[in-house]
């Protein structure tokens, strides 16, 4: 009886890597995302404008993971039954690298941190906006892995 | 650099501990709603909260800032965010969907966010406690 994948140290071992990738990426792209809007609000002029509180960082990384992983387990899941290959791909970038590249704390955290700060319409705008965005950029990533898979199918027809 | 070595050190256990968890969880609730992923996400939203207090909390009593700037980016972006997961949440939502279950993919989009965000504040408070 082999083990469950999730019992088995060599796959736990390759989400941690993906994880730490992905973690690593996420604060990276979180840190550039946000840059444009640092260099308003440290120009002269007095109070921050509330705009500027909107969590740009998380809400970018979070609609990019979730479109890669639609992508992802899509195009995995046409190539048919699951190899050790593609359960190494899937657990390695899937649950690894993009559920390390994606965050719920932050967003719990940051809407919490908007709600504290009396800024709830901006909190409801943020998460109806990564809700709708992250579900679409989901959507949008299967679409793409399902038309990128039917013209392979097409390709390979004689 | 060591920002960017902390928050991959934190973020790799927190995805092997997301893992290992959800495979726990999955193996004892198959089908229907996605509790695993779910149970995670409130987890380390709860556990964001007590952090991030308890690391200011710190700084406060005057705790040097570079100090609790690397332990915050361990523990919060690196671990907590590494934990917890949006895309897999949002295509367990999508699954749910395409299978004709539009209840239970609401259920677990705007239940998870309600929560999550509830176990946040739960967890500044009883940061705040302890701080």
């Amino acid at each position: 009886m082999t083990r469950a994948p999730h019992r088995d140290w060599r796959y736990i071992g390759l989400v941690a890597l993906g994880g730490a990738g992905g973690s690593a990426a996420r604060h990276l792209v979180s840190g550039w995302s946000t840059a444009p809007l640092n260099l308003v609000s440290v120009t002269p002029g007095g109070a921050v404008p509330v705009l500027l509180l909107f969590p740009v960082g998380t809400f970018v990384v979070n609609l990019v993971g979730a479109f890669a992983l639609g992508y992802l387990l899509e195009a995995l899941s046409r190539r048919g039954r699951e190899t050790v290959r593609r359960r190494k791909i899937r657990l390695g970038i899937g649950t690894g690298v993009l559920g390390g590249f994606t965050t719920y704390s932050a967003l719990a955290l940051e809407t919490q941190h908007l709600l504290t700060q009396g800024a709830a319409g901006l909190a409801l705008l943020y998460v109806v906006l990564t809700l709708v965005g992250g579900t679409t950029a989901c959507l949008g990533g299967i679409a793409i892995a399902a038309r990128a898979d039917r013209h392979r199918e097409q390709r390979s027809r004689p | 650099m060591i920002e960017l070595l902390v928050v991959a050190a934190g973020g790799g256990v927190g995805a092997a501990a997301r893992f290992m968890v959800d495979g726990e969880i999955r193996a004892r609730h198959s089908g229907g709603f996605p509790w695993g992923t779910f149970v995670v996400n409130v987890v380390g939203s709860f556990l964001i909260g007590v952090l991030a207090t308890l690391t200011f909390a710190l700084v406060e009593r005057g705790a040097p800032e570079d100090v609790a700037s690397v332990l915050l980016l361990a523990l919060t972006v690196g671990l907590c965010g590494g934990f917890t997961t949006f895309s897999t949440a949002t295509m367990e939502s999508v699954r749910l969907a395409q299978s004709g279950r539009l209840r239970l993919a609401l259920a677990n989009s705007l239940g998870t966010l309600a929560v999550t965000v509830t176990a946040a504040g739960l967890g500044m408070a009883v940061g705040g406690l302890f701080g």
